[in-house]
């Protein structure tokens, strides 16, 4: 288990940034190949290691993995971020779906037109304040535990912690309600591996701008 | 453990259709709780029955489990349709997050505009054709065993025959040059449990019509 990681995507967020949390989060050092042209990526296409011919693309312990979901639940097992038992994972497992759900909302937006892209935030930010926060913060209410998840730090503490700076990227005040989720994001944003990839310098990437947005779609022909 | 999993949806396929495969192949008895108005989906929420106000929602073990693919996992879990270890769960969930994909084109073709319909379905021979079976048909090839993942039967198996049934509700040509696939199947087809749910009488939905499309849009106001 020599080599670090792989990841293979755009010089953006996308679908990866949720996979560079995670990492992250696990104090794991990684690599990664951007894609600049369509040529690299129809060779990534040739070379046969997407299985379904789309990045995300990770290479992790020999192997070949495509899908956000496949590698994102594989890394949060291989770091123990995944809960102690079957029943914690289910818990996990929705919390995770249900941000990841939001989240999607959120990477669509760039490739829309004006029109559809306003509407779009503002129906991000709406169902971030009556649909998603208002669950998490009333989990947090009812154990008050300092995580979601069996007093651990979990992958649904990470994946909520980027989704809210995510949310708070298009509306600076809509944690303005939720005092639980205001401590939550100052706690996690603490951890020392979180810490240091929300500085600058880390690998995590900026918001997606019109360049990304143009280079991805010239890139993915949509 | 006391009763039968209870699954809360509208009667048809839809969001809950994979979970009723995958219980049924599993031999697991269920009941179901139809909802058939938009009253009963306010209740069920009033209730502060559904996480994130959505079904699918099982009741499953003391929970009452949302988001489908948090479902789905806790089941494969559950019944030992998930592989022996992290490795073989990441190539089980890189598959089954492949078909849904192309799955989730099909489910919502009955909700697309008529002038539309005609490239939505092109699109999805397109995948079907040159995307996702080819893969399927690969991997079958490249050991050649009888399953998908780890020669045992998984989720990956059950996943996969229900959208081969779904494709072929779309266009039954697409399966013809694929020998594996169609050979995947019949196998599966036959294991005792998805006999049984394929016949009449059983818990499977047909096929969307006008008459579900009309109440989904009523319960859910769309």
């Amino acid at each position: 288990m020599a080599a670090k990681p792989k990841l293979y995507y755009f010089h953006g967020r996308g679908r990866m940034e949720s996979i560079r949390w995670l990492l992250a989060a696990a104090g794991v050092e990684f690599e990664e190949e951007f894609l600049e042209t369509r040529e690299q990526y129809e060779k990534l296409q040739k070379d046969g290691r997407l299985l379904f011919g789309q990045v995300p693309l990770v290479e992790v312990d020999g192997m070949m993995l495509t899908q956000t979901r496949a590698i994102l639940s594989y890394l949060a097992a291989k770091f123990n971020f995944y809960g102690k038992d079957l029943k914690e994972r289910v818990r996990i497992d929705m919390y995770v779906d249900g941000t990841l759900d939001l989240m999607a909302m959120i990477m669509l937006a760039p490739f829309q037109r004006p029109e559809e892209k306003q509407e779009t935030l503002a129906s991000i930010v709406q169902k971030a304040k009556t649909r998603y926060f208002p669950v998490f913060e009333k989990i947090l209410k009812e154990h008050g535990e300092d995580f979601l998840v069996g007093n651990k730090f979990s992958w649904a503490d990470i994946q909520l912690l980027e989704a809210i700076l995510m949310v708070e990227e298009l509306n600076a005040s809509v944690l303005s309600d939720f005092p639980l989720l205001k401590a939550f994001k100052t706690r996690i944003s603490n951890i020392p591996t979180i810490k240091k990839f929300l500085q600058p310098g880390s690998q995590r990437k900026p918001p997606p701008d019109t360049h990304y947005a143009n280079l991805v779609s010239h890139i993915l022909q949509f | 453990m006391a009763g039968k999993p209870k699954l809360h949806y509208f009667n048809a396929r839809g969001r809950m259709e994979p979970i009723r495969w995958l219980l049924a192949a599993a031999g697991v008895e269920f009941e179901e709780k139809f909802l058939e108005s938009a009253e009963d989906l306010e209740k069920l929420r009033n209730d502060g029955y559904l996480m994130f106000q959505q079904v699918p929602m099982v009741e499953i073990d003391g929970m009452k489990l949302a988001q489908t693919r948090a479902i789905l996992n806790y089941i494969a879990s559950k019944y030992d349709l998930y592989g022996k270890d992290i490795k073989e769960r990441a190539l089980i969930d890189m598959y089954t997050e492949g078909m849904a994909d192309l799955y989730e084109m099909i489910l919502l073709l009955p909700f697309c505009p008529p002038e539309e319909k005609d490239a939505k379905i092109a699109l999805i021979q397109e995948k079907t054709k040159n995307r996702y079976f080819p893969a399927f048909e690969k991997v079958l090839k490249s050991h050649g065993q009888d399953y998908l993942v780890g020669n045992k039967l998984s989720r990956a198996d059950i996943q996969l025959v229900e959208l081969l049934y779904f494709v072929e509700e779309v266009d039954p040509s697409l399966i013809f040059s694929f020998p594996l696939l169609q050979a995947l199947k019949t196998r599966i087809s036959n294991l005792p449990t998805v006999r049984k749910f394929l016949q009449p009488g059983s818990p499977r939905k047909p096929p969307t019509n006008a008459k579900s499309i009309e109440e989904a849009r009523k319960i859910f106001k769309f």
